[in-house]
């Protein structure tokens, strides 16, 4: 499955009034709330995030967040339509089960970033911890630096770009995800193999270069993804269970 | 889970403002483990004197003379000289100018069910019970000094919520070890150290983690060869925070599911389990802030 950028990270929301949310004096779930019953097109901010956790979560409109400063666990989860940024890093899981649109971090993400999204596309600008897009199923995520060890774990869906480079089992027991890396890999996964690049997947990086606002010549990188020999049970391994 | 918040200050001028710094830190990491807590502060000089040994016995109910401790040390003990005895919070201080081995052993025969929780010339151990906040007010954190703290906030997994089961554990001079995760193979780790001849207070898996640093450092290991040795022979999950008198190390599991990360200026280092217990940091707007690597032992000295 292929999914389509709905939007990149030059496109901007409508021009409208910003509400913003200080949480050294608000509450974070006050900042959930109005966003649950925002309209399309409004824009929020929010001061002093301090590592709150669960910032963002659940949007379910076309809409914009800046986060100023760094996040703490389950930013921007299950985000569904909307334009999540964070000037800073974020915890664990950021961007978490994301439908659609785009969640960028301009510092480094903890943890599990982008785990199990089904859509959208994830930028961090900086590193990504362990397990970036675990068991992703349809989510792009861009990553400007490293990422750590078992990313892509049981991916089944989506693209993951890594910049620089990638930790210890890479991709094990990967689906169908399609991976784009430039720099080393410390060791692949089970059943994770490096791929030919083809002309469609020099388009297709190229296309999810350009949505991240990078620069980089898609023919620097090189593709894994799954050698399919996990897909089926083999009856030589019934003695190992 | 469970919240680990350490804070090394290399900046003199910082440390009489230890205690307010980590409560801030302190209060961020409550809801990771609300059941109990602990604290250490370094080279404090109303809890702590350089040239005299200092028991931290869990308890301020102990009835503790110290002449029974002097009767005791009278050989060992200088001329005219006394063992102090005071309470702080829920914590007894036990302090004489002896060596540590000489006033653990006189308080163990005098009161054999106390319960050293730290020792040392330039390091005090407060455990309790309770919400965390409270156990660091009864202690009096908020107005201490100090050059290095370690606290942490505990929910119990492999042994009972008590003060002995709380973090730090301090089982060698200055030495303290505060633990998120849990150990997997401490019994038979624990069996091992027993038969080296180690003695242990508590059924506790971070005991066995304490107990095998401090071993290891007597054979010989500096810190970090200390905990790289750790990691072959602990098996489980687990972010590390270790205090000496003059150093700090924070190590993670190779699987790295515990939490931790770390801040630094040119005037102190910090960690924490979350960014939000170093939010409020002075000069955190400009730290380097990252998370520590996977298997990789991170040293800071005083």
């Amino acid at each position: 499955m292929t999914t389509t950028l709905e939007t990149s990270l030059t496109a901007q929301g409508a021009e409208a009034p910003v509400e913003t949310f200080d949480l050294k004096v608000d509450d974070v779930r006050a900042l959930n709330k109005a966003i649950h019953q925002s309209a399309n097109g409004r824009s929020f901010a929010v001061e002093h995030p301090g590592g709150k956790h669960s910032l963002a979560v659940g949007v379910n409109a076309s809409l914009d967040v800046e986060i100023n400063g760094h996040a703490g666990y389950y930013a921007a989860g299950m985000n569904q339509g909307g334009r999540i940024t964070i000037h800073g890093n974020a915890g664990v899981g950021v961007a978490e089960n994301m439908m659609s649109g785009i969640v960028h971090v301009t510092g480094d993400a903890s943890q599990s970033a982008g785990a199990t999204a089904h859509g959208g596309l994830l930028v961090i600008d900086g590193n990504a911890s362990a397990r970036c897009g675990i068991s992703m199923k349809g989510v792009d995520i861009v990553v400007g630096g490293n990422i750590g060890h078992m990313s892509a774990f049981m991916a089944q869906a989506g693209r993951l770009v890594v910049c620089g480079d990638a930790g210890e089992a890479l991709g094990d027991s990967i689906y169908e995800a399609r991976i784009y890396v430039k720099g080393k890999v410390a060791s692949l996964g089970a059943d994770c193999v490096a791929k030919e690049m083809r002309e469609e997947h020099l388009a297709e990086l190229a296309g999810l270069l350009h949505a991240a606002g990078r620069d980089g010549d898609p023919a620097d990188f090189t593709r894994y993804g799954s050698a399919r020999t996990l897909y089926n049970f083999h009856v030589d391994n019934s003695s190992a269970y | 889970m469970c919240g680990i918040a350490a804070l090394q200050l290399r900046n003199p001028q910082l440390r009489p403002k230890m205690g307010s710094l980590l409560s801030t830190m302190l209060c961020e990491i409550v809801d990771r483990g609300p059941d109990s807590a602990g604290l250490a502060v370094y080279d404090n000089p109303e809890l702590n004197t350089l040239g005299k040994s200092t028991l931290s016995l869990l308890g301020a109910d102990l009835e503790i003379s110290s002449a029974d401790i002097d009767a005791l040390l009278a050989e060992l003990l200088p001329e005219g000289a006394t063992s102090e005895v005071r309470i702080v919070g829920d914590t007894t201080l036990v302090s004489a100018e002896v060596a540590t081995e000489d006033l653990a052993g006189a308080v163990a025969r005098a009161y054999p069910e106390a319960v050293v929780a730290g020792r040392g010339e330039r390091v005090t151990v407060m455990k309790s019970v309770g919400h965390p906040v409270e156990v660091a007010e009864r202690h009096g954190l908020e107005g201490m000094y100090g050059s290095q703290a370690v606290s942490h906030t505990r929910m119990a997994t492999e042994s009972a919520v008590t003060a002995g089961g709380s973090h730090p554990f301090s089982v060698a001079n200055d030495l303290c070890l505060v633990h998120n995760g849990s150990f997997s193979n401490h019994a038979s780790v624990r069996r091992e150290l027993k038969r080296l001849g180690v003695e242990f207070d508590s059924e506790n898996d971070t005991e066995v983690g304490a107990r095998y640093v401090a071993h290891r450092l007597q054979q010989g290991d500096d810190l970090e060869t200390a905990l790289v040795n750790l990691g072959k022979v602990l098996d489980g999950f687990y972010t590390l925070v270790v205090t000496t008198a003059d150093s700090m190390a924070v190590v993670r599991d190779p699987i790295a599911c515990k939490p931790a990360i770390i801040a630094e200026t040119d005037d102190w280092v910090a960690m924490a389990s979350e960014f939000r217990a170093l939010a409020e940091l002075p000069g955190i707007e400009n730290a380097r802030i990252f998370e520590p690597e996977p298997g990789r032992v991170y040293t800071w000295s005083l």
